[in-house]
């Protein structure tokens, strides 16, 4: 009896070991892939970070120099940039949070035709980014673009959009409003969790629209909107290509975001090292941006378990 | 009655908003098509004409010789291919192990890829970049295609995982009892019944391949290499006054991702209901 038990867990031990080492197989394309294309570049560029390597391949250690450089003021474009991709993210980040929501609490009424417009909000997400930024080129050309012509007809006052140097982030910002199907599928999907008796509660109690609005969905919806806050935030510091594509990051350096100012470095004048320092910046405000919005989410966002 | 009153004003103020909503999403895109199928003299006329007339498909051809577009979206099919395959193969692989199997360190290296999607791509792009190079492969379709080989993504994964443990524990144990091995249960039982979410995967890497920009512009050099995008890019440079053919470059490179979006559609959605289900 005391070898039949023995033999069982010795049997259960080869089971163990068996499926411990099929884990490792079949996780082993996720494991290998973590380790070469993100935890080896991480600690890569925090290394070349301290050098001064270029494109053909030729580093030195430089210390601190790389960083001293930027934040000195220096390099004339670290601060320039990112007061640019700053004022983006401020413009960008609540005109497409906002519009969403609201997109997503048309689209949870009682109305017909909801997959339709679903697939309507949903469709401009999906063209590549150069072409959009042809389209909207296209649309916020001075003279004859559609949007200038449209405010024409009503006797408002025209812009240069993207042509000029005060308004070319603003513009930027409003573009982005026009790709947020993700956010708004994302809103929607909170919004249908929401469960119809809070809200009949409410019309027990006499509750009109705005205070149902108010004390059931802003307060169910606050893990959403933080979710969405957060991934926003982070997307919005990366913006690239559209600047890359249709200013060129001008007029005069107006929208020389952050990453577009990387890449110069980088790919521009090749200065490896350089660029890495800065990618290191961005990673750590992006870090404590969202670490800020994590410690004022207790106080703003409701968790339905409690915490 | 007042009450009926409210609630049709009301409704009238939804649908407004709505069709508003609708407006800004697809006049753009209508504006694309329009713009695309007209003469360099219509479309300078104002004010504007909505609807082409006669339509003029030749930009098409047009915008087609001048760049050779044939060969660009060749090319993009290749890579496209090769990450899709690639992101549905092992994504699926990886999310087995990560809902299924008890092994060693699966916390960590879960936790590690959860958190890898907070890094930014600017951090990881310069090393990698050196590292293509040094190994011989820049100016190649290697560095754009062999990452989705390698887990295909984290929100690849992490996705398929939640599909994975909405389906019955007891289907596979039971199989496992009667002596299938990991490979059958993964093959035979989890991919056949997570069909619709492997779709959804593949349309994202679809998507998200052939609508790449960065990549591409970082790694190929020489434009007989170029994908869709880069071969836009490249047009535009040429013809930036010449707005009815770089409309037309444009919508052709559009279309591909707005078909394969109506294909998929319905398992989008389905996919989409799928992970609802799960809460």
């Amino acid at each position: 009896m005391v070898v039949g038990t023995g033999t069982a867990i010795r049997r259960k031990s080869a089971v163990v070991a068996h499926e411990n080492r099929a884990g490792w197989l079949f996780a082993a394309p996720a494991a290998l892939g973590l380790a070469l294309f993100t935890l080896w570049p991480m600690m890569a560029s925090l290394y070349y970070s301290f050098t001064n390597l270029t494109i053909s391949g030729k580093a030195s250690f430089v210390g601190l120099a790389n960083y001293r450089n930027m934040f000195s003021g220096n390099d004339l474009y670290f601060y320039h940039s990112l007061g640019v991709t700053a004022r983006y993210v401020l413009y960008s980040v609540p005109l497409k949070i906002a519009y969403s929501f609201l997109l997503a609490m048309l689209l949870n009424q009682s109305v017909r035709g909801k997959s339709v417009f679903r697939t309507i909000f949903y469709l401009p997400t999906i063209v590549p980014s150069v072409a959009i930024s042809m389209i909207w080129m296209w649309l916020l050309n001075p003279d004859l673009g559609l949007v200038n012509e449209i405010l024409r007809s009503f006797n408002l006052p025209t812009s240069k959009w993207i042509y000029a140097k005060d308004t070319v982030i603003q513009s930027l910002a409003f573009m982005s409003m026009w790709t947020t199907g993700t956010i708004t599928v994302v809103f929607l999907a909170g919004l249908q969790d929401i469960p119809r008796h809070l809200y009949e509660a409410t019309s027990l109690d006499g509750g009109n629209a705005w205070s149902k609005f108010r004390h059931v969905t802003v307060p169910l919806m606050t893990p959403t909107i933080f979710f969405n806050l957060c991934t926003t935030l982070i997307g919005s510091f990366q913006v690239f290509s559209e600047a890359y594509i249709m200013t060129g990051g001008g007029p005069d350096n107006a929208s020389l975001f952050y990453v577009f100012y990387l890449y110069r470095e980088a790919f521009t004048y090749s200065r490896m090292g350089s660029a890495s320092a800065i990618a290191w910046v961005l990673f750590i405000i992006i870090m404590a941006v969202t670490a800020l919005v994590f410690k004022t989410s207790d106080r703003w966002v409701f968790y339905e378990g409690g915490r | 009655m007042i009450n009926r009153l409210r609630k049709r004003s009301w409704l009238v103020a939804v649908y407004a908003l709505l069709l508003g909503g609708a407006f800004f999403s697809l006049i753009p895109l209508y504006w694309l098509l329009r713009s695309s199928l007209m003469s360099m003299a219509q479309i300078f006329q104002l004010p504007p004409i909505w609807i082409p007339n006669p339509p003029r498909w030749s930009n098409f051809t047009k915008a087609f010789s001048v760049v050779p577009f044939g060969r660009y979206y060749l090319n993009t099919a290749l890579i496209v291919l090769g990450v899709v395959s690639g992101t549905v193969v092992t994504s699926s692989l990886s999310a087995y192990a990560f809902a299924r199997l008890r092994w060693k360190g699966r916390g960590v290296v879960f936790a590690c890829l959860i958190a890898s999607m907070m890094l930014p791509f600017a951090v990881t792009m310069i090393p990698l970049f050196v590292g293509w190079s040094k190994l011989g492969f820049s100016n190649t379709y290697v560095p754009l295609i062999a990452p989705a080989w390698f887990g295909g993504g984290a929100y690849n994964i992490f996705l398929l995982r939640q599909f994975y443990m909405t389906i019955p524990r007891e289907l596979d144990e039971s199989a496992f009892v009667d002596g299938a091995s990991y490979l059958t249960i993964y093959a035979r039982i989890l991919l056949p019944l997570t069909r619709p979410a492997l779709i959804v995967v593949g349309i994202f890497a679809f998507m998200g391949s052939w609508n790449d920009f960065l990549g591409p512009l970082i790694y190929l050099s020489s434009s007989s290499k170029y994908t869709v995008s880069l071969g836009l890019r490249m047009f535009q440079g040429m013809y930036n006054a010449e707005w009815h053919l770089m409309m037309a470059a444009s919508a052709a490179a559009v279309l591909p991702v707005i078909v394969v979006f109506f294909i998929g559609q319905r398992y989008f959605i389905e996919g989409i209901a799928l992970t609802g289900i799960k809460g």
